[in-house]
């Protein structure tokens, strides 16, 4: 079955005319430090990908269609990328993702939050692009960045902010924290610590929607799952092994890089052999695809592609999004080390004044509608840091649940019983 | 009740003759292709001899395989019904198939589980059964199907979890320790992770340093999973069923000589305890704790022992985290001696951490300090002399005891 897999014509940069990566002469002792990855754009061709295609050719392509998409879109409106309803909405995931952040910046400088913290401004249309496109029987697995991964999955502002605060209103009880945001209800499944620790996990998640299909006979189900994680994860192993296991059982799961060029201040470049990660794909047999990731209607565009290939039992995907942090690694990094040229570049393709533009441009919305929203987003933050302020921390009780789903596991005391009859286990006293 | 076993090679014979003699062993390496079969008969004498210097007592007619008080003890009773025979491995695989009949979202994963069978048979014909999905072959990435079997875990599924070795899950140690044991708490209860672990470990016949290792140890501190060994036939199968049955991770550690155990087990289903542990020998001399195949030479140096008028309390540990310390406990109250007999390293093994914790709880009725009797700190040599000294000989255990009831 031969789908056509759109792909995105890569990021123009400012220095174009700089030689190709193989012959580039470093301008600073820091060799990837003031340089910028620059593609070499792919041949222009549709590209239909098919198990026939799959051995010969390797997967990349230019979509003509989309390019003259988006010349049309000024003149007529049937040809536009997204609705003002769905656009609207878009806005909204992406501001209340970089409204979040910016108010998890104040809270950690005023001491009501502590730890690492990542955060992820600048990177909102990778999130909105895909997630927004997910049902809630979709799971999402995420690393440490992963605010914004659960808000636009639905989690509520209150519930994230809580967390990240540690009290026991938060979405974890406040027991996970900035790196580990879960939610059974709509589906994340972490918030992982250790980077390429969630892949096997997210790989699971697929796992079990197969399974349901064709061991459990329920025909209709094709939940996919999202692994997002960075260019850093690109160079480990679980990745690697993900891959494989992905493609070979045809697993309904979509890898989405977040390339955002660092790895808290390793460069992608100074770290990576070929830094092209979408051509990993292709190598384990699935289409491997690159993307701007700081273009939310791009992404879109991409993702429904990857998350449709997934739903119909098609196999994985490996997106790889260029995208950018806007701050450093985490709170505590002083973001020292990257070029403040490449931190301009960036800012000016910020995602949502990008977004706002295209809408107003092509009578979309008015300027009008967006304060609506944004007012409404600053609103629903500061109610979120109202409720987490005034929730209560966890008591001591808390300290010894949830430690096992079958509190059990503590075992059988001296005295005969089980520890967790103990009523000293319940107020978090005893010693297991 | 006798526990037969039947050597098919190397790797599966444990030879207990009355008297361990490692140079008398001529068993066939791993990779001979013709298979010998020995066969040695190990009577596990469970009544209790009354010597002459010993007070009188009643003897008792022991259940055979006898469970710790806590549960109804009556399941335990293999008088009633004939029962059957079998093997230890096979006595994993019934176990594995019943649950797998009783519930679907039981599956298997690991490397030559399916077509293979499972390296040592323990999931022969199942993929034949129920198909290559629910019995999957995996590629050899053990922290990556590892996490997928966690992942499996959080979304519905009950995988069971084969490491061909036990050794090889270190490369899955990222997933046991990180997502296995905290993602249950870290989740604020949110997503249990009902899987199995499992595979076989110790030290075997002349295996390798890389192919003998214990890994309870290094487990152990994993906050949040359950840690079991099997050691018969009987003990295996319910202890199957019951990591399989748990909503909580539990690691089930096989011995690579034990396999080929055999023993007639009842017919009729059951379902051990996963905390508790396993009284094997009731005595009122000397409490001797051990687990896994260490038993078997505790037990062969107890028949010594009982010719020279000593009366030990064997107990099995079967739940290596955590300890049963009610029948531990009751066990030390009685005869306030302790010897622990294990395969771990000295070093931080499990009778490092039942040392403590026996101190800690029941100090005051010990006539004596602990013994602990674990394996040398030393990677498993490969010569078959070397191998044995590193771990523990049934004439070790008889002079602790003589030691230790002066």
């Amino acid at each position: 079955m031969a789908t056509a897999f759109w792909s995105v014509n890569v990021i123009q940069h400012p220095r174009c005319e700089r030689p190709s990566i193989a012959s580039r002469k470093p301008s600073s002792a820091f060799l990837g430090s003031t340089l910028k990855l620059r593609f070499n754009p792919p041949s222009r061709s549709n590209f239909g990908f098919s198990e026939t295609l799959r051995k010969s050719s390797p997967i990349s392509a230019i979509s003509d269609v989309f390019e003259e998409k988006k010349q049309k879109s000024a003149s007529s409106s049937s040809s536009l990328l997204i609705t003002k309803e769905e656009g609207l909405e878009v806005y909204e995931d992406m501001v209340l993702g970089r409204c979040f952040e910016d108010m998890c910046a104040q809270m950690y400088y005023r001491g009501k939050m502590f730890g690492f913290v990542h955060l992820y401004n600048g990177q909102e249309a990778v999130s909105t692009g895909f997630i927004k496109l997910l049902k809630k029987e979709d799971c999402v697995v995420s690393t440490y960045r992963d605010h914004v991964h659960a808000l636009s999955k639905g989690v509520p502002a209150r519930e994230v902010m809580s967390e990240l605060f540690g009290k026991t209103t938060g979405c974890c009880r406040g027991q996970g924290g900035s790196m580990h945001m879960f939610s059974k209800e709509h589906n994340v499944l972490g918030g992982f610590a250790f980077i390429g620790e969630g892949i096997p996990v997210a790989t699971g998640a697929a796992f079990t929607s197969k399974y349901r299909k064709e061991a459990l006979n329920e025909a209709d189900c094709d939940h996919v799952t999202l692994a997002f994680f960075g260019d850093g994860t690109c160079n480990n192993g679980q990745f690697y092994e993900c891959l494989n296991m992905a493609a070979l059982w045809k697993l309904p799961i979509v890898f989405v890089v977040e390339n955002n060029l660092w790895a808290i201040g390793m460069s992608h470049l100074r770290s990576t052999s070929d830094p092209e990660i979408w051509k990993k794909g292709p190598a384990f047999g699935m289409p491997g695809v690159h993307v701007d990731g700081m273009d939310v209607l791009k992404v879109r565009e991409v993702a429904k592609e990857a998350i449709g290939r997934a739903r119909r039992g098609e196999g994985p995907t490996l997106v790889e999004c260029e995208t950018y942090r806007f701050r450093g690694h985490s709170l505590a990094d002083p973001d020292e080390l990257r070029d403040p040229t490449e931190k301009a570049h960036y800012a000016a393709r910020d995602p949502i004044t990008a977004l706002k533009k295209y809408m107003i441009e092509n009578n979309l919305a008015k300027e009008g509608e967006f304060k609506a929203i944004d007012k409404k987003i600053d609103e629903i933050v500061e109610d979120s840091v109202e409720f987490a302020d005034e929730s209560p921390q966890p008591s001591r009780s808390q300290l010894l649940e949830n430690v096992f789903a079958d509190p059990k596991g503590f075992g059988i005391g001296p005295d005969g019983r089980y520890r967790c009859e103990d009523p000293k286990f319940t107020e978090g006293t005893a010693h297991v | 009740m006798a526990v037969t076993f039947q050597g098919l090679g190397a790797a599966a014979a444990l030879s207990l003759s009355g008297s361990f003699d490692p140079n008398r062993l001529h068993l066939p390496c791993r990779r001979s292709l013709s298979v010998t079969r020995l066969s040695f008969v190990v009577r596990l004498e469970e009544r209790i001899v009354s010597g002459s210097n010993l007070p009188p007592r009643r003897a008792q007619q022991l259940v055979s395989k006898a469970v710790a008080t806590k549960a109804d003890a009556a399941s335990a009773s293999t008088a009633s019904k004939p029962g059957h025979e079998l093997l230890l491995f096979e006595a994993l695989r019934e176990g594995l198939e019943e649950e797998m009949d009783r519930d679907p979202q039981v599956c298997v994963m690991g490397e030559d589980v399916g077509h293979y069978g499972g390296s040592y048979k323990v999931t022969k014909g199942l993929a034949d059964k129920f198909g290559d999905l629910r019995v999957l072959d995996t590629p050899i990435a053990e922290n990556a199907f590892t996490g997928m079997g966690i992942g499996a875990a959080m979304t519905g599924l009950r995988p069971v979890v084969e490491g061909m070795n036990m050794g090889f899950l270190l490369l899955a140690f990222n997933q046991i320790s990180n997502n296995c044991g905290m993602l249950h708490y870290t989740s604020g209860g949110q997503f249990k992770i009902p899987i199995v672990i499992r595979g076989p470990g110790g030290v075997g016949r002349q295996l390798g340093a890389e192919h003998s290792q214990r890994l309870e140890s290094y487990f152990q501190s994993i906050p949040g999973i359950q840690m079991v060994a099997c050691s018969t036939p009987y003990n295996a199968k319910g202890l199957m069923k019951a990591a399989i049955r748990s909503e909580n991770p539990v690691i089930l550690f096989e011995h690579v000589l034990l396999y080929n155990l055999k023993e007639r087990i009842p017919d009729e289903e059951y379902v051990l305890n996963l905390e508790e542990a396993e009284m094997v020998r009731p005595g009122e001399h000397i409490t001797i704790l051990t687990y896994s195949r260490m038993r078997y030479h505790v037990m062969q140096a107890a028949k010594t022992l009982v010719n020279k008028g000593y009366d030990p309390e064997v107990i099995d540990i079967r739940s290596l985290k955590p300890f049963d310390l009610y029948t531990i406990g009751n066990s030390v109250k009685k005869t306030h001696r302790v010897l622990i007999v294990e395969e771990c390293m000295r070093t931080g093994g499990i009778g490092a951490s039942l040392t403590a914790a026996i101190t800690e709880n029941f100090h005051d009725y010990l006539d004596a300090p602990i013994m602990c009797l674990s394996s040398q700190d030393v990677p498993t040599p490969y010569a078959g002399t070397l191998e044995n000294w590193t771990v523990v000989q049934p004439a070790q255990i008889v002079t602790a005891v003589e030691q230790l009831c002066q």
